[in-house]
């Protein structure tokens, strides 16, 4: 009985603890349907006006522009240069590996302002204006550690076995990688897009140092936005941020188990 | 051996790069400007001088702004091991079939951009927020309760930040407890509580130093929560930080007040890895 008792105040705690983290955000969606100008609550009534509103905003849709064509091209580099270092030092042994690895990683230690000063601080010394290309460089280092930890895992998991063989029916090593290496590695590369991606579209900490008037993202709007105060439009454009960044992941890995499954 | 070296450099090349320019010599430069000067007309001045540090511990301003960055930082540690052991301790022991989706929905929030999951706060303890809305209209206040911009608003942010870090680091380290020993520790007569406090709750420290470092490091470094939910007097160093840089344009002094913070992280993360080893903190992230 003792334990019993015991066992549903740690279940009771951990709902509670879930309530606390999702209380704010099912806030943000539900309050996004708000017809009323101010206030939060009471609601009167639901309505789709702020999406409506939200939709001719050219402001924002431009943001959604640069949110997207910026988190499309840090995922791309990002993945590219993060599997190639976890092919060195999954399948390669060499002085200082574990070293390399450990720097390699270091950004997540750093905190994001230190990232974002320093790069700008970096930019100014060589008197480069603030442009796009400094936010797909500056996504590419922040992401960059995620994408390393994701595709090393992945790769240690693959047989060297199969790149063997495939070596000593007389594959060079660039066909070995295409045609092997590459099949194999494709979800932990979806799944490296994915993540850099999605940290390059949330990220607001590091690219409030690096955006600019001409180059907002959804987030710096966002910032921008909460200047004034927080409105029924703020959190229509907090709902679609958030069924982006969550829809996009789900969805693939619905997509990604109907796939396999029909193999 | 030399033949044998150039894939791996060739392959690493590309990381290495980007992180040694737009990382390491970056950084260093934070170092350089820190001791230069900043002109009256806003230029920047080449030096070495340690005027900017000395302006920084002139007076009690800075070092306050300072101390409340540790503080709070501790106290945000503090209050996500008290929320998070429990659940991470839930998801060891459970044997419901959703574990998997309850550890897919603690790590949703990572998924949810830093900005949205702060400003949420608005909606639940602003004046018009749901608290205040449910206590007046229950006729406990009259008033609303003024619950925003403050240290526990800020608290509050950051927990929610932070605690699926903490919750992660836990769990990954009771997971990789052998589960014979709390057999052997039961059956040797041990009660249920006993067997947890002598053997669980030891083996689950690295776990929880591991979460405790990095709850740390990201709540000293992060200006968010204390500039939307917090007022004038939550400020922390990185709010400092930004207002220089994005601010006032003092490049020298922002500089130097980044040097700062890199330091305190830096005796932080060398004294954890003299003891703990930092790869703990790698392991969870996975």
């Amino acid at each position: 009985m003792m334990k019993v008792s015991g066992w549903s105040l740690i279940r009771f705690y951990t709902i509670l603890v879930y309530v606390f983290m999702f209380a704010p955000i099912a806030v943000v969606i539900v309050l996004s349907f708000n017809p009323e100008q101010f206030g939060c609550f009471p609601m009167k009534g639901v309505s789709l006006r702020w999406f409506f509103k939200l939709a001719q905003n050219e402001a924002i849709l431009m943001a959604f522009k640069n949110s997207l064509i910026l988190g499309s091209l840090t995922a791309v580099f990002s993945t590219t240069v993060g599997i190639l270092a976890a092919m060195a030092f999954v399948r390669y042994d060499f002085p200082g590996k574990n070293t390399l690895n450990t720097l390699l990683l270091a950004p997540i230690m750093i905190p994001e302002v230190i990232l974002g000063v320093a790069l700008l601080l970096f930019i100014r010394w060589l008197q480069q204006p603030k442009t796009f290309a400094l936010l797909v460089i500056g996504h590419v280092v922040l992401t960059l550690p995620y994408v390393l930890l994701i595709v090393q895992a992945r790769l240690v998991g693959i047989k060297k076995d199969y790149e063997e063989a495939a070596k000593s029916l007389g594959a060079n090593p660039f066909q070995t990688f295409i045609e092997v290496t590459l099949p194999l590695l494709t979800p932990a590369i979806l799944a490296g897009m994915l993540f850099s991606f999605t940290i390059s579209f949330d990220d607001i900490t590091a690219t409030l140092f690096w955006a600019t008037a001409q180059n907002q993202t959804v987030p710096v709007k966002i910032f921008g936005m909460l200047r004034n105060s927080i409105s029924p439009e703020i959190n229509a454009l907090g709902t679609v941020m958030i069924i982006l960044t969550i829809g996009a992941p789900l969805l693939a890995g619905y997509l990604s188990r109907k796939f396999t499954r029909g193999d | 051996m030399q033949n044998k070296l150039w894939k791996p450099a060739a392959l690493l090349a590309p990381a290495m790069s980007a992180v040694f320019f737009l990382l390491v010599i970056p950084v260093g430069f934070i170092v350089v400007y820190s001791f230069w000067l900043r002109a009256p007309s806003g230029a920047d001045i080449p030096a070495f001088q340690f005027g900017n540090f000395a302006k920084f511990f002139a007076d009690l301003f800075y070092p306050s702004i300072l101390f409340r960055t540790i503080r709070v930082s501790f106290e945000t540690v503090a209050l996500c091991l008290v929320m998070g052991y429990i659940p991470a301790y839930f998801f060891y022991r459970s044997k419901t079939k959703y574990k998997a989706t309850l550890l897919l929905l603690i790590m949703l929030p990572f998924w949810i951009s830093f900005i949205i999951r702060t400003m949420s706060w608005i909606n639940i303890l602003g004046d018009t927020g749901l608290i205040n809305h449910f206590l007046v209209k229950l006729g406990i206040l009259s008033n609303p309760l003024g619950m925003l911009y403050n240290e526990g608003s800020v608290l509050m942010g950051l927990i929610q930040y932070l605690l699926p870090f903490m919750i992660l680091n836990i769990y990954v380290s009771l997971e990789g407890i052998d589960k014979s020993l709390l057999e052997a520790a039961r059956s040797m007569g041990c009660t249920e509580w006993q067997a947890f406090r002598e053997v669980t709750l030891p083996l689950s420290l690295p776990g929880v130093s591991a979460g405790s470092l990095l709850v740390f490091v990201l709540t000293a470094g992060t200006y968010l929560p204390p500039m939307i939910l917090g007022g004038p007097g939550n400020e922390m160093i990185a709010n400092l930080i930004f207002k220089r840089v994005i601010g006032t344009l003092d490049w020298p002094f922002g500089s130097a007040i980044s040097v700062v913070l890199l330091s305190l992280l830096v005796v932080i993360v060398w004294t954890y890895n003299r003891y703990m080893g930092i790869n703990q903190i790698f392991k969870s992230l996975q």
